[in-house]
This record gives structure tokens, C-alpha cells and sequence, in this order.
């Protein structure tokens, strides 16, 4: 019998398998799919202080073993999540979940993240700072150690939960803001969102995407993503929820020897609604082929020796 | 929503690009016409919505324009080959309002979901009228189909060619009827929207990334607050469309 079982920040996770934010709604809509108390805990979708539409259509463009997103944090504001996502998600999941806020001051991410840490469902907070699609906000945070400082600052002030900051991979040098979190009392890191991209229509000679450029995520960046927690690891102390590509229990296991201690699934769901699911059921079997009887054991082993 | 697995029975052209598979499988989950179904292709990332043109039991009818990498793929498939399909994903049109005198118009690719949802309207007793509209006489598919389920079936070409000369608009000029539903190119769906004076029902196209609801990728904005065309779409009521 292997053992799944991992820990983030003290927040217990039946398996390290969870839903990455935006691409499992508020998770009771699976319910129609799978029972969802299979999963290790979800990611919400993004929150912001007001409810956002979001940017114009067309918003997703397919690439390669992959596709960008420029959804621009559509979501209901942190008062209605509350009011109504969140009841709607506790009838029919059991476990605590991942709030996922965005903001486009250092204040509004205060106030957002202090409403959802009063909330008994949510077990982490995670602060994206790394939205590619959004002007004024967003990214400019998670590229800058300065605003990630104030940022991660600012929210462990009013809160009480693991406060977990979700990482751009379009920097420079990724282990720098890593530092700069650690630094300013994060309590661990989720990466990456997505890598900025774009694609261009033969026809109409314009970008597929109305605002022009977008997120992207799938297969494809699964390298670089297992790239960026590796180094992570090796710079920082603190717990990893790996993110970017992962579509199989073999990618799971892959990125927890990076060093990741539990890993979101985004863009697979969207093409595979019973990926997590499938990915939950094979974990056990893949996890006996390689010989894995504690699947916590393996965080961070490809660093050992 | 259900995944399947679906066997091609046949795949063959009704026009120079628009092409008609019928496959085999299982069609439980589509409850009402006007939903899509979801099309996983071999070496594509996205899944390919498209249209339910006729479903019965276990057996399932699209009719798809060749317009791009995955379209194109699907019209090289062959009979026997075999195609993972999400099903019953959408809304599709509610009957229950079409009154007795509903006429159906569809333009172009957006004929095919006008088939299944005729037949329904059939079966409850309806006198539905069809208007068909296309650009010229080559581009016309499916008129004797709807011919054979003895409805009165219009036919608009642009250029003239074919039936009336102009837009499914002129057609519906010359029709009496109690309530419309649409299915086209959106210049065809403000036309109708401008033009008809009866309530009616409008299935709308959007570039997806999921199909089921999760990514946010296709909403819109509606008098009744945001929507995604493909969960709380793609058919929307008139009163509630905002161009």
C-alpha cells in the first residue's frame, strides 16, 4: 500500500494532487464529472477585490502541446466568493481548499487575502502575483522583488494561514524573487503561472488573441517549469507546489524529485476533464513501479548526491 | 456530460468542404438539440467543439466545414477509426417555447443543428417552417433532408442561384410564424435579431479552450449577467443578448 499523503505548511493532503486555480472554476461544477473529494485539496479560481469580466474574446489560442489563455481573472469579487462560491463548494467537498487572490495594489491584495483567511474552508492562501494578463497589477508584482516584498508583507500582516506566492516564470531569474519571499516571511512558493506567449492568425494578419498576448500553459512548459522548482529548491526553504504541464502520475512523481511537496493541474483538465482523477487513480501503481512506498519520501530526491 | 468512445460508420462530403460523419457510440447524455459535443484529435492540444446534427440511440451525426488544422484532420478520417467525444455539453434550444408555428433558420454551417432540433419539434406537434441560407447553389447541403421530414424548407443564395435572392431575412419576410429559432455568422444573427418581431432563440460560436466550463475562455456578457457560451450557451434567449 503506498502512501500519498503529503503536507504543505501543516495543511494535511490525502494526495498531493490539486486542481490549479482557473481551470476548475470553484470546483463544485466538477461534482457533474467525478466526486471531487478524490482530490488532494483545489485551487480556486482567482479572486480579486471587485468581480472582474475580464479581458475581451477570442481569449484562448492552441499551440503545441499547449494553448494561451488571456481569461484576465474573470471572477466574481472576494464578497460574492464568499457569500455564495464557497458555501456552494463546502456541500459537496469536505476538505479545505486553496484561495487564489490577485490584486492591483498591495493594499487590495491585504484586504482580499484577510477576508479569505477568515474563511474555515480555506487551508492556504495563494498570492498570484504573476498573472500575465492584466495591466496595472498583476505580473509587474511577481517581476519585481521590491513589489513582491510589500506584497507577501502586507498579506502575512492580516492573515493567519500558510500564505503561499505563486511565482512568474517570466524573469530573469526566477530563485531572486524566490529569495525575496522567503526573505519577507512566505510561508511557501506555487510554480509557475503561466509563460507569456502569442499567436498570430495567417489570414487576418492579427494576433489570435484579442489582447494580443497571453498565458501559456499545457505539456509544453512542463521542462521549464520542472527547471524553475529545481532551482527554487536548491535557493529557498520552503515548501513547493509544482505547477505547469504536469499531465500524468509519472509527471507528478517527476516534479515532486524536483522538489516540488505537492503539484497543481491546470491545463489538462481542460482537455481531459477526468485528469486529476485519472492522475489520483495511477499515482499508487506508477509509484510501486518505481519503487516509492512513501510518495513524501521522494521531495526533492533528484537533489540528493 | 459523458465521455465516449465513437466509431466512424462514415465521413463523406456534402459540399466541396463541408463534410458529414456519422458515428457510433454512446449518445445518452445529449438531451436536447442545439448541444456539442467535444472531439479530441490525435496530435491537437484542444478538443474541437461541434454541433449535434442528429443523434439516436447510439448513433450520432456532425456536420463540420474544413476551416482549420482540426477540421482538416477529421475529413481525412476513414470509417472504423475511432474518436474520444465529451457529449451533451451545452444548453441547447428549449422547445417548450416555440409555440406552433416556429420557423428555423440556419446559415451555413450553422444548418446542421436546425436537423435535430426540427425532428423535436415535430414529434411535439409543431408546423415548422425552415429557411436555409447559404452564399450560392454549391455551397447548399441538407434541403432534401429537411424536405423529407415533410416541412417547408426555404432556400436563400446570396447570388441568387438558388431559391430567394439575398439573406435568410428576405425569406422571412414572406413567412408567418409564432417564434424563431437561429443558428449562423453573426452578421446572420443581428440580422435576424433586428428584424424578426416574435421572441426567439440565437446558438452562438466562440473560441473555446475547454468546453465544459472550466476556463473561463468563452464568456459573455449578457442582460442576465456574464455566461459561458459553452455551459450556459451556446443558445441564448433574445431578451437577454447583449451585441
Amino acid at each position: 500500500m503506498v502512501n500519498l499523503s503529503v503536507s504543505l505548511s501543516g495543511v494535511k493532503l490525502d494526495n498531493p494532487v490539486i486542481p490549479a486555480s482557473g481551470t476548475f472554476g470553484f470546483g463544485y461544477e466538477f461534482m457533474r464529472f467525478y466526486d471531487i473529494n478524490i482530490l488532494g485539496s483545489i485551487a480556486l479560481k482567482g479572486t480579486t477585490e471587485e468581480p472582474r469580466f475580464g479581458n475581451p474574446t477570442p481569449r484562448i489560442a492552441e499551440c503545441e502541446a499547449g494553448l494561451i489563455n488571456s481569461v484576465g481573472l474573470q471572477n466574481p469579487g472576494v464578497d460574492n466568493v464568499i457569500k455564495i462560491e464557497l458555501p456552494k463548494l463546502k456541500k459537496v467537498y469536505k476538505k479545505q481548499v486553496i484561495a487564489n487572490v490577485s490584486g492591483f495594489s498591495v493594499d487590495e491584495y491585504a484586504r482580499t487575502c484577510e477576508k479569505m483567511d477568515r474563511q474555515e474552508q480555506i487551508g492556504i492562501i495563494e498570492v498570484n502575483v504573476s498573472c500575465p494578463n492584466v495591466h496595472s497589477g498583476g505580473m509587474s508584482f511577481g517581476t519585481d522583488t521590491k513589489f513582491v516584498s510589500e506584497v507577501v508583507k502586507a498579506v502575512k500582516a492580516v492573515t493567519t494561514k500558510p500564505v503561499y506566492i505563486k511565482l512568474s516564470p517570466n524573469v530573469t531569474d526566477i530563485t531572486e524573487i524566490a529569495k525575496a519571499c522567503e526573505a519577507s516571511g512566505a510561508d511557501g512558493l506555487s510554480l509557475i503561472n503561466t509563460l507569456l506567449g502569442m499567436r498570430i492568425n495567417l489570414k487576418t494578419r492579427k494576433p489570435i488573441i484579442a489582447n494580443k498576448m497571453g498565458g501559456f500553459s499545457g505539456p509544453a512548459v512542463f521542462p521549464v517549469a520542472l527547471r524553475m522548482v529545481y532551482q527554487v529548491y536548491q535557493a529557498v526553504n520552503l515548501p513547493i507546489i509544482g505547477i505547469g504541464g504536469i499531465s500524468s502520475a509519472e509527471d507528478v512523481i517527476e516534479m515532486m524529485l524536483a522538489g516540488a511537496t505537492a503539484v497543481e493541474i491546470g491545463a489538462a483538465n481542460l482537455v481531459e476533464p477526468f485528469a486529476c482523477k485519472n492522475i489520483i487513480e495511477q499515482l499508487p501503481e506508477t509509484c510501486q513501479k518505481y519503487g516509492i512506498e512513501n510518495l513524501s519520501d521522494i521531495i526533492g530526491g533528484a537533489h540528493n548526491g | 456530460m459523458k465521455q465516449g468512445i465513437f466509431t466512424i460508420k462514415s465521413n463523406k462530403n456534402l459540399t466541396a468542404n463541408v463534410l458529414e460523419m456519422i458515428l457510433e457510440g454512446d449518445t445518452s447524455d445529449i438531451k436536447r438539440p442545439g448541444q456539442f459535443v467535444n472531439i479530441k484529435i490525435d496530435g491537437l492540444y484542444l478538443r474541437r467543439p461541434i454541433s449535434v446534427c442528429y443523434c439516436s440511440e447510439n448513433k450520432l451525426t456532425l456536420i463540420y466545414k474544413t476551416v482549420g488544422k482540426g477540421t482538416e484532420k477529421l475529413s481525412k478520417m476513414r470509417e472504423g477509426e475511432r474518436l474520444d467525444i465529451l457529449t451533451g455539453l451545452g444548453n441547447g434550444f428549449n422547445i417548450a417555447k416555440a409555440g406552433d408555428k416556429p420557423v428555423l433558420i440556419g446559415g451555413g454551417v450553422g444548418v446542421p443543428p436546425m436537423y435535430l432540433l426540427c425532428k423535436k419539434l415535430i414529434e411535439k406537434g409543431a408546423l415548422p417552417t425552415v429557411i436555409l441560407g447559404f452564399n450560392t447553389a454549391d455551397e447548399i447541403f441538407y434541403k432534401e433532408e429537411f424536405e423529407k421530414l415533410g416541412v417547408k424548407t426555404m432556400i436563400t443564395t446570396v447570388d441568387g442561384s438558388v431559391g430567394i435572392k439575398g439573406f435568410v431575412t428576405d425569406a422571412l419576410k414572406e413567412i408567418d410564424y409564432t417564434y424563431y429559432f437561429c443558428c449562423g455568422p453573426m452578421p446572420m444573427l443581428k440580422a435576424v435579431y433586428n428584424s424578426c418581431d416574435t421572441s426567439g432563440q440565437f446558438s452562438f460560436e466562440e473560441r473555446m479552450g475547454c468546453g465544459i466550463g472550466a476556463c473561463m475562455g468563452c464568456s459573455c456578457k449578457t442582460i442576465t449577467g456574464y455566461k459561458r457560451i459553452c455551459t450556459e450557451g451556446p443558445v441564448l434567449e433574445k431578451e437577454e443578448i447583449l451585441w
